[in-house]
């Protein structure tokens, strides 16, 4: 364990109570991530990612695990003693229209955060409310605009600029761009990275589009059913990808082809992610993989390191 | 490819948005071949959805038709009543949502669903109808079709649900199948599976499929002709081995630049600046002109028309001949 | 490099800042609507008929012209007179002022106990949630003026009894829409936002959730105020309103339907004004609905 790394993750997990049964939304997830990394999360819906972000922020508490930040545990702290720490961990959603009031201006839900943390002086805040918008390249008269006059693209550039009023240091992606238009998209994960670059930001970064997730991590992690079943930087695991899973996801993925040639053969696997409230026996993946024996169906597999930084959860891989 | 199955020309629709007027398709012509999959990619508002709804009646409360025809077999769908229209929707043209929560009845029977399909149109007696309900539910690849039959929207998974919808718009055999972003609310390995199934009864059948879509990665794979729309207006027409070869447009090619796919790592992002507008004024020039880096004077004063460059390309551009140079 | 985007819309900004707030849009959307704004005409017109009534009545409700009993309308007596022979028109403005005192009373009774309770169930959740959805329950399955009728006897005649029987058993309706509102909020991702900010409760509730709520308020308020018209109305009719001669459109309409066919003034007139008033509430509660949720729901 590296002592600058600034965030550490030991075996998180989260169950919700519905109606009575457990929902394992997140199993014993582990990773640590330094400063200016940024860390990738895939999966497809329903595999706790989006969850897993939101225990980081402790905006739900763990059922069992560690989070420290900073080298200091956060994990028991109330929801009071957090706040002087949101500060530094922010969060920017995949809905931006939903995450702002529908009666506030854009000046005034960028300059709520300031506020709320006693920052500067209503001039000072004026003032940052205008840099801000000109940093994510939006014109500093859409501060007077309201919520439902902006674009889906605009709005999301609101909502980084609001993530970034308070100086954070660690900011989560949640799914930024899944609602936005392909050209829109690009512009936005440009953007991201010049802020990261330019604040020395850390990203936790949380999607379902693979190719993105690569683009733009540093290390990934493959949740299938809360779990994580391929973790590794980003180069190793798209180029050597290990788990069955991990290979069924790269090869779901329809790329645009050079040539008639080229086009890819609609080969999908089969089933679909079965419930979490009651995973399969075994290796979670095993109902679905085509590589599975008998020791899938019987025993859970272990993580291990099959190689410097790559970790997977399979009997099989090596 | 044989003669159009369905052929619309100059379609014009329009929205009335509080005081302003949006013109959501401003003149689209294009036509669906017998046996062809044609590919309508477009971003949000692009018109791609609106276009082929409007064509078979499905147009909201606050938009209208201004012009144009749309022929189905010798019939102009925008003169038929809406009683004539529902005749041919489900029984000729199947339609396939994005959404299959939304237009799938939550208090029925999905069997009974299915079947309705048919004994709405008269397809088949009530006898036949069942027996093909359960043969339906088996090629959509939903397991125990007798135990599912009986089961209500919500017991099934977001792709299981949307097996249903495809069997609901198959059962009448109909000789097009519109789909529209069927796969957009999907994750990707059930999005496989759906494409497949697609694909796999498209074959079978022997029936023309528009299938709208945002992706690129969807329509080069799936489609056999791909029709790229913006602000209401045809920007490029191709066949899909054209397209990846050499899309002339600047729209297409820098949408084409700005894909992120596996293995772009260290490679530099190219955007396309700006964002799409809403139409608002009939258009007098160039709707891309603004974000087109070939953009010129030309591009700004005059409305290009959409014109064949190749056997079966059509772009509307005027700088097409210099942006293909370019790119090739 | 960052592609600045133009947007076309804020040009002059405050003032389009302020054209575009959302009560500025409501406030038009309900401008355009022709019954909400006559119906806001004769509301506005009936408050003030409510304070200044007094003053302008001809006659005192005390005053009974013995020469003129029961006579039609006439110069002297607009609306003409009753049995007794007060002056059917004073006895209407007078109506007016006690129908106001008692129908805002008792709604804001009914949205005061409504509030807190809604908010509490909405807030603390658990077991307290569960008690306050039970109470909304039982006062739902309970018929309310059956209910005001017994705090009537309880609490014996008067405006505020009549007050307190009308507006406590009313709170139920805004409780359920309160904790409705404050639950949807509250596992929102807007509220989730402001937690991540490190938004205090207090805070969250101040600049987050009120703003959001005071529309579908100021309408169930809207809605209720004529509800609460005819319960009082209603209270009086059956007798346990008001005392005669303290006017009331209740005590008007019983003596009317008592004297219906000899004197039909004596019911045209109160059940008129009655009439219209209540449409006029209503109309500008829908006004007020339609403009804060065009696309429809509370």
């Amino acid at each position: 364990m590296s002592s600058e790394a600034l965030l550490e993750v030991h075996e998180v997990s989260k169950r919700f109570r519905v109606q009575g049964r457990d929902l394992h939304a997140v199993e014993k997830v582990s990773f640590q991530l330094e400063r200016g990394q940024t860390f990738g999360l895939v999966g497809e819906s329903g595999s706790g990612k989006s969850t897993l972000g939101r225990l980081v922020l402790k905006l739900l508490e763990a059922t069992e695990g560690r989070i420290v930040y900073q080298g200091k545990d956060i994990t028991r702290l109330t929801q009071k003693q957090m706040r002087p720490l949101r500060q530094e961990m922010q969060i920017i959603f995949q809905d931006p229209m939903a995450s702002m009031s529908p009666r506030m201006t854009i000046g005034m839900a960028i300059e709520d955060a300031m506020v709320i943390h006693k920052m500067g002086t209503k001039e000072e805040r004026h003032k940052k409310v205008d840099e801000l918008l000109e940093r994510v390249g939006l014109p500093r008269e859409v501060k007077w605009a309201y919520p439902h006059e902006l674009s889906g693209g605009q709005l999301q550039r609101v909502g980084i600029a609001r993530a970034l009023s308070l100086n954070p240091k660690l900011v989560i992606c949640d799914e930024p761009i899944s609602a936005l238009d392909v050209s829109i998209q690009v512009q936005v994960i440009q953007l991201l990275r010049e802020l990261q670059r330019d604040y020395d930001l850390t990203y936790i970064f949380i999607s379902h589009n693979l190719a993105v997730v690569e683009y733009l991590s540093d290390v990934v992690a493959v949740l299938y059913l809360g779990e994580v079943v391929e973790q590794a930087p980003a180069e190793e695991l798209f180029s050597r990808p290990t788990h069955p899973y991990t290979q069924v996801l790269i090869q779901s993925i329809l790329k645009m082809p050079g040539s008639m040639e080229e086009r890819q053969a609609l080969t999908p696997i089969q089933g679909e992610i079965p419930s979490p409230f009651n995973p399969p026996k075994g290796c979670p993946f095993h109902p679905r993989c085509p590589l599975a024996v008998d020791r899938c169906r019987t025993t859970k597999p272990e993580r291990r390191n099959i190689g410097p930084n790559h970790a997977v959860a399979c009997h099989l891989a090596t | 490819m044989s003669q159009p199955l369905l052929s619309i020309e100059d379609l014009r629709v329009e929205f009335d948005r509080g005081e302003d007027t949006v013109y959501a398709v401003n003149g689209v012509s294009f036509s669906i071949a017998e046996g062809e999959t044609l590919g309508i990619v477009g971003e949000s508002g692009s018109g791609k959805s609106v276009t082929l709804m409007s064509a078979i009646g499905l147009i909201r409360e606050n938009g209208r038709i201004r012009s144009g025809r749309a022929m189905f077999q010798g019939t102009d769908l925008l003169k038929l009543s809406e009683r004539q229209l529902e005749d041919i929707r489900g029984r000729e043209i199947g339609v396939v949502f994005q959404d299959p929560m939304t237009s799938l009845n939550p208090v029925m029977r999905i069997g009974d669903q299915i079947m309705e399909a048919m004994l709405a149109h008269h397809f088949c007696s009530h006898r036949e109808a069942f027996e093909r309900t359960l043969q339906l539910l088996h090629e959509m690849g939903i397991p125990e079709p007798k135990a599912r039959f009986r089961n209500y929207p919500h017991e099934f998974s977001g792709g299981m649900r949307q097996r249903i919808m495809i069997a609901i718009a198959l059962a009448c055999e109909p000789q097009l199948l519109i789909a529209d972003e069927p796969t957009t609310a999907l994750d990707v390995t059930v999005q496989m599976q759906i494409l497949a199934l697609l694909q796999e009864q498209r074959r079978k059948r022997n029936m023309s499929v528009a299938i709208i879509t945002h992706d690129f990665g969807v329509a080069t794979n799936f489609c056999d002709r791909i029709i790229v729309l913006y602000a209401g207006q045809i920007m490029e027409v191709a066949d899909t081995g054209t397209f990846l070869r050499e899309s002339a447009h600047p729209y297409t090619v820098g949408l084409k630049h700005s894909i992120i796919e596996i293995g772009h790592r260290a490679r530099p992002l190219q955007p396309i600046p700006g964002m799409a507008p809403t139409i608002t004024e009939m258009p007098h020039s160039c709707s891309f002109a603004s974000r087109c880096p070939f953009a010129a004077e030309r591009c700004r004063s005059e409305l290009p028309q959409l014109r064949e460059i190749g056997s079966g390309h059509w772009v509307a551009c005027h700088r097409a001949e210099e942006v293909l140079a370019d790119v090739i | 490099m960052i592609v600045a985007i133009a947007v076309t819309q804020p040009q002059a900004p405050a003032r389009q800042a302020r054209r575009n707030s959302p009560m500025y849009r409501a406030w038009q959307r309900y401008r355009k609507n022709w019954f909400a704004v006559a119906g806001l005409i004769w509301v506005v017109i009936f408050f003030i008929i409510g304070i200044i009534g007094p003053w302008i009545a001809p006659y005192s409700y005390t005053y009974a012209d013995f020469l003129h009993m029961h006579s039609g309308p006439s110069w002297q007596h607009w609306f003409g007179t009753d049995t007794v022979g007060y002056d059917v028109f004073s006895q209407i403005l007078y109506s007016i002022r006690y129908a106001l005192e008692i129908a805002l009373g008792a709604t804001c009774v009914s949205f005061l106990i409504g509030v807190i309770l809604g908010l509490w169930a909405g807030l603390a959740g658990g077991i307290i949630d569960v008690i306050v959805m039970r109470a909304v329950d039982f006062m739902f399955a309970l018929p309310s003026f059956f209910f005001a009728l017994i705090l009537m006897v309880l609490l014996g005649k008067g405006i505020f009894p009549m007050i307190l029987a009308i507006g406590v058993p009313g709170w139920a309706g805004y409780a359920r829409l309160i904790r409705s509102l404050v639950l949807a909020m509250r596992n929102g991702e807007m509220v989730e936002a402001a937690r991540a900010l490190g938004a205090s409760q207090w805070h969250i509730a101040r600049r987050y959730m009120f703003p959001n709520v005071v529309g579908s308020m100021v309408v169930s308020l809207a809605f209720g105020i004529p509800y609460d018209l005819t319960a009082q109305a209603g209270l009086s009719i059956v007798g346990m309103g008001l005392n005669p001669p303290m006017p009331s459109f209740g005590n008007m309409l019983a003596q009317a339907g008592a004297n219906i066919l000899g004197f039909p003034w004596l019911l045209y007139f109160p059940a008129g004004v009655f009439a219209i008033t209540l449409l006029s509430f209503l109309f500008v509660a829908d006004g007020l609905q339609e403009a804060f949720n065009p696309k429809g729901g509370v």
